[in-house]
């Protein structure tokens, strides 16, 4: 292959690195607007009153609304149409938009925001899942879901866990918490609308143009043809811009009512409150292994800390107890999971989206069984290794699978069974799995999940695929596959992107689905296209190989007309015949393997990270440069969440919404990273390719977990994982009490009746179904 | 002008700490004087070293001289913030920045639905709620160390120019932090001690860049042979200003700088901080930590060790 595999710089790095791409906040427009959101200054309560008047009559004021001019409810799941952009009933976390203001200025807006009088019924804050599981002093969060606070309930059995339970030589119970954490951007969300001839026309720094399109011509009464979402150049989101959000609706409605450009960039205190980052969860877990550490069953329960709004919620906890059994050949497997209203910022999908927390729980409870048993962890995690072109007991279809080559690779190279024994040194090994792409979109629909066209003119050469590049690099990979069926250069690929007036679907960068969808759209599209000009070529005498593109391109204009193909990727149907079947199944999962080595200090508590080796299966690496970046990147968001990323609350308040107090690494705190890149060519992928965004994130937190334990003798069971927790870990050690940190209990949670599922057949097809 | 203009004007210098803090409107002013006239030089001398308040940190932090005679003096400048910062802000500033809570380092808005501290806006104090002062916290990493190593500052203002120790420019009071007069400048730093004086400040902050410190010490020890012959220990972000360690520099005194010696030391030292819940981390864990941060700083006088910043 002439660019496939190689490793070429993104097409659009120059643009990004010399901050000439435009982002939502560089458009200015003439007359633009400036828009201020007033947000709750209460975690719960009713509202009573709004007097906006004040605020109308300073000058430079142009509109003010509440959410009596945007009533209709919206929100990213349709069983979850929860939110409203401006909330005038009653506000259920410290940030929830009630107002906003269009003026002439950014100051002026904010003073008028300020100007505008509120009443409120202050009601009981409930800020924890033990006070959300119990009966409201107040009254509910939301009016749907229960008993009490709860949003959502499930209770799955697939197999005979009861008989697995009791062919177990050794069964293990243990509880973890993950703390909840955010994205944190660089770019803070933005977005900039018009009001022109009828039609609406928004540039935002979103993950989903079509969700929002979708989202904007619900609340706003507009038909979605008189709508226009465009993806602005993007500065990260990590699943912090995957829902449609209140201030793109806002800036849309002020640009209707004004009939001038409105623009709202968010302040980075109301990116923490935007937020949808990783739930809280709190999670139980029993397993049952033979004498020889063979998985006999799987008991998981998980109850998630789901902020104030439904979000993505109902899909974060079906994802907690999803994927693990896609890298561990579990027999019989038991989940009940639960999500619960909180008065926080609504949670949702951050990378990895609902299973870095079980992914967690899971690989430090099998380090603990491989002690228990007296087994080396990777021995026993290996025994119980998936294995490719299977089907799990949860119907989930694996087929590529590279979870050896990884666990040899990181293995190796950090000599983990014969490092180094020091006192406060030690190393901890752990493996995940991610999805390379949902098997089923956001809402219920038979057409494709992607979508690419070409057109061809006179040796020039367009892409358009409504993909967002959100620094992922998802236009460098519609580039690269379109040049090499082409014979051309990435950057001889003009690219139209995002933009929902010119681009075909694409449902958005999210659950790491764009290289392998629209990877397989522009695949698709560009094979036509050679076809086209191999044909025209052929008829002419020649060879295509004897030709220049433009020559080609010509003959083919000629002989064809305008040049245009088209390519589409639908995933195919191998969802599980069970209610909930929807989340989990992909085309392809990625597995990952890592191995942390720590120096930690039992004095001070403090840890400091030498190295990550991590080895990640990521089918084939269209670009192993971007496949390194993405897998470096989810190791530092990895050791960020492991040990210090903390969304904490205090009085109801979030305790510090600002990048100096919010702890995530910088530089100097990133270890050395060496990284392999596993190839094992899946059969559905665009040239074999699957994701690497996500997946390689999930193993470094609980290889962290196990560096400690092996370094201190103690267990921190609860992310993150901060000195002052394994100070007092080694104190309990040396008092004799349990060595571990952790949440001492799972409270009880009124799980409905388990729903049973046959597992699939032994010999189960691994095609569709 | 300063003095005309009241307490609605501030001085700016680098504005490192000043502009961030207008911007969440911790700071209201109508004007803001520049001090970009005031002189940029270090100015080395035999027995001292003369630093304009308008030298940056970074440049503090790599002059020769000071790294060879004020070693901690050096490190402190560098362990301030991140490069962009230290390129900016200046040790002047460094003297004079805001003490800080993390009640009150956040945004209007935020601090609107906290409900307003003393310290700005409000009339309690939410970290200490039965106490009728503020309690944030000393945040300087150049203070302690400057007098650790017997500082003098040179202040000019309406009345004139004064010369005073360092330490008498702070007041044990988060809010009214400061014990000079408002309209007076800190013109220049004056650092002495003798060629024998060996000088460590050590930092901890959660990260290694950007942090304010959440403990530190900086120690300055005069050695007569092995033995300590005089010492000052002062803590930083332990108290709202910066603490001496009185005690333990008297148990110093006189003693070698042995292992069990250092321990005991950093022990007494430890004693008079009292951290509250205002900062980063659980204030339990600060506490412990300063230990820690002492012995590293004495363990680095006696044989240059390397302490948690490196
Ligand atoms: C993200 C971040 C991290 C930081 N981390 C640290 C840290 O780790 N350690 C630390 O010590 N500081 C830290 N700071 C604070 C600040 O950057 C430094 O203290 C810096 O030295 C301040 O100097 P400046 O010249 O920028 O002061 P300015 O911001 O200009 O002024 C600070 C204060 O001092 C007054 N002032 C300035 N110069 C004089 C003078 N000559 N005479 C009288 N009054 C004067 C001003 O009126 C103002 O009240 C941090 C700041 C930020 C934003
Ligand atoms: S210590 Fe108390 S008064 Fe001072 S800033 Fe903090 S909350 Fe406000």
């Amino acid at each position: 292959m002439r660019v496939v595999g190689k490793p070429l710089p993104k097409v659009d790095a120059a643009a990004k690195v010399t901050g000439r791409a435009l982002y939502a906040d560089d458009i200015a427009l003439p007359r633009t607007l400036h828009c201020k959101i007033l947000r709750s200054p209460h975690p719960h309560a009713r509202i009573l009153s709004i007097d906006t008047a004040a605020a109308k009559r300073i000058p430079g004021v142009l509109a003010v609304i509440t959410g009596l001019d945007l009533p209709i409810k919206f929100g990213i799941l349709p069983v979850t149409q929860d939110e409203r952009a401006l909330e005038h009933e009653k506000v259920r976390y410290v940030g929830d938009p009630i107002a906003a203001v269009a003026a002439t200025e950014e100051e002026i807006a904010a003073a008028a925001c300020d100007a505008i009088e509120v009443e409120y019924e202050v009601l009981e804050p409930v800020m924890s899942i033990e006070a959300a599981l119990q009966t409201p002093k107040d009254e509910r969060i939301q009016d749907y879901g229960g008993p009490n606070n709860v949003h959502k309930l499930v209770a799955l059995e697939f197999g005979d866990v009861e008989g697995g339970f009791s062919r177990a030589d050794h069964v293990r119970e243990d509880v973890f918490f993950f703390q909840g954490n955010t994205h944190l951007p660089m770019e803070q969300h933005s977005a900039i609308a018009t009001y022109v001839d009828g039609k609406v026309t928004l540039w935002s720094s979103t993950q989903v143009v079509h969700y929002v399109h979708r989202a904007l011509s619900k609340v706003l009464e507009l038909p979605m043809h008189r709508i226009r979402v465009i993806g602005a150049a993007h500065g990260g989101g990590f699943g912090g811009k995957t829902d449609p959000f209140a201030h793109e609706i806002i800036v849309s409605k002020l640009a209707m009512i004004t009939g001038r450009p409105v623009k709202c960039t968010l302040t980075r205190e109301e990116v923490f409150y935007a937020h949808r980052g990783r739930h809280p969860v709190l999670m139980w877990v029993r397993t049952g292994v033979t004498r020889d550490g063979r998985i006999t069953a799987m008991h998981f329960r998980s109850a998630l800390d789901g902020g104030a709004y439904g979000s993505y919620g109902v899909a974060s906890t079906f994802y907690t107890g999803a994927l693990q059994t896609v890298t561990y050949d579990i027999p019989a497997y038991r989940f009940e999971g639960c999500r619960v209203f909180t008065n926080k910022p609504p949670c949702g999908p951050k990378r990895g989206h609902g299973t870095p927390q079980p992914r967690f729980a899971l690989e430090l409870h099998l380090e603990k069984i491989a002690h228990d048993i007296g087994l080396d962890p990777v021995e026993l995690k290996r025994r119980n290794f998936v294995q490719p072109n299977t089907r799990t007991v949860n119907w989930l279809r694996v087929t590529s699978c590279g979870l050896e080559e990884c666990t040899d690779r990181v293995i190796n190279a950090s000599r983990f069974h014969d490092r180094e024994r020091r006192p406060g040194h030690g190393m901890g090994f752990a493996i995940s799995s991610y999805l390379s792409g949902a098997g089923t979109a956001i809402y219920w629909n038979d057409m494709p999940h992607s979508e690419v066209q070409i057109k061809v003119d006179r040796g020039g050469v367009t892409a358009y695929c409504g993909a967002m590049e959100i620094g992922q690099g998802s236009d460098s990979v519609l580039a690269t596959i379109v040049a090499e069926e082409l014979g051309l250069q990435p950057s001889d690929i003009r690219l139209v992107t995002a933009d929902t007036d010119t681009t075909p679907i694409d449902l958005g960068s999210y659950s790491s689905r764009v290289t392998f969808m629209a990877g397989n759209a522009a695949l698709e599209a560009a094979r036509k296209m050679r076809a086209l000009l191999v044909e025209a070529v052929e008829a002419s005498g020649r060879r295509i190989d004897d030709v220049t593109f433009e020559e080609a391109s010509m003959l083919a204009e000629a002989r064809f007309g305008t040049l245009t193909t088209a390519g589409s990727y639908t995933p195919p149907k191998i969802a599980g015949p069970y209610k909930g079947s929807g989340v989990g199944p992909s085309p392809a999962y990625s597995y990952s393997a890592c191995v942390v080595d720590v120096d930690a200090d039992a004095r001070t508590g403090l840890i400091r990270v030498n190295k990550v080796w991590i080895a990640h299966d990521v089918g084939r690496a269209i670009n192993p440069l971007l496949v390194e970046g993405q897998v470096e990147g989810s190791v530092y968001m990895g050791l960020g969440e492991a040990l210090m990323e903390e969304q904490a609350f205090r009085k109801g308040l979030h305790k510090w919404p600002s990048m100096l107090e919010y702890k995530s690494p910088t530089f100097l705190d990133m270890p050395e990273i060496e990284t392999f890149i596993v190839e094992t060519i899946d059969p559905e992928g665009p040239y074999g390719a699957k994701e690497a965004g996500q997946g390689p994130l999930l193993p470094v937190p609980p290889a962290v977990c196990a560096a400690v334990h092996d370094a201190l003798g103690v267990w921190i069971d609860e992310i993150p994982v901060t000195p002052e927790k394994v100070v007092e870990a080694v104190r309990r050690k040396e008092k004799g009490e349990p060595a571990r940190y952790g949440p001492q209990r799972f409270p009880p949670i009124p799980y409905p009746p388990t729903i049973k599922v046959e597992p699939p057949p032994k010999d189960a097809a691994i095609t569709a179904i | 002008m300063a003095a005309e203009l009241g307490p609605r004007a501030m001085f700016v210098a680098g504005g490192t700490d000043l502009f961030p803090k207008l911007k969440r409107r911790q700071f209201e002013v109508d004007s803001l004087i520049g001090l970009d006239f005031l002189p940029r030089a270090i100015r080395n001398r035999s027995d001292e070293c003369v630093i304009d308040a308008g030298v940056t940190l970074a440049h503090a932090s790599h002059d020769p001289h000071l790294n060879e005679r004020f070693s901690g003096y050096a490190q402190a400048a560098g362990h301030v913030s991140s490069p962009p910062l230290r390129n900016a802000g200046t040790i002047g500033g460094n003297l004079c920045v805001d003490t800080r809570c993390n009640y009150y380092d956040m945004t209007y808005e935020w601090r609107k639905a906290a409900g307003f501290c003393l310290k700005k806006d409000g009339d309690i104090c939410l970290v200490a709620p039965s106490s009728p002062r503020c309690w944030a916290v000393s945040s300087s990493d150049t203070a302690p160390m400057a007098i650790a190593l017997d500082g003098l500052v040179t202040l000019v203002g309406a009345s004139g120019e004064r010369e005073l120790p360092v330490t008498a420019l702070y007041r044990d009071d988060g809010d009214r932090y400061m014990a000079k007069q408002p309209d007076e400048v800190v013109t220049c730093l004056r650092l002495r001690r003798s060629l024998n004086t060996r000088s460590a400040y050590v930092k901890l902050r959660r990260r290694g860049s950007i942090d304010f410190p959440i403990a530190g010490a900086a120690v300055a020890v005069e050695l007569d042979g092995d033995r300590v012959e005089s010492c000052r220990i002062v803590l930083s972000a332990v108290a709202s200003y910066p603490l001496e360690a009185k005690a333990a520099e008297e148990f110093l005194k006189g003693r070698r700088l042995q292992e069990d010696v250092i321990r005991e030391a950093a022990e007494i030292a430890s004693k008079p901080a009292k951290p509250l819940d205002n900062a980063d981390l659980s204030h339990f864990w600060r506490k412990r930590m300063v230990r820690v941060v002492v012995e590293q700083a004495l363990a680095r006088v006696s044989d240059q060790q390397p302490g948690l910043d490196g």
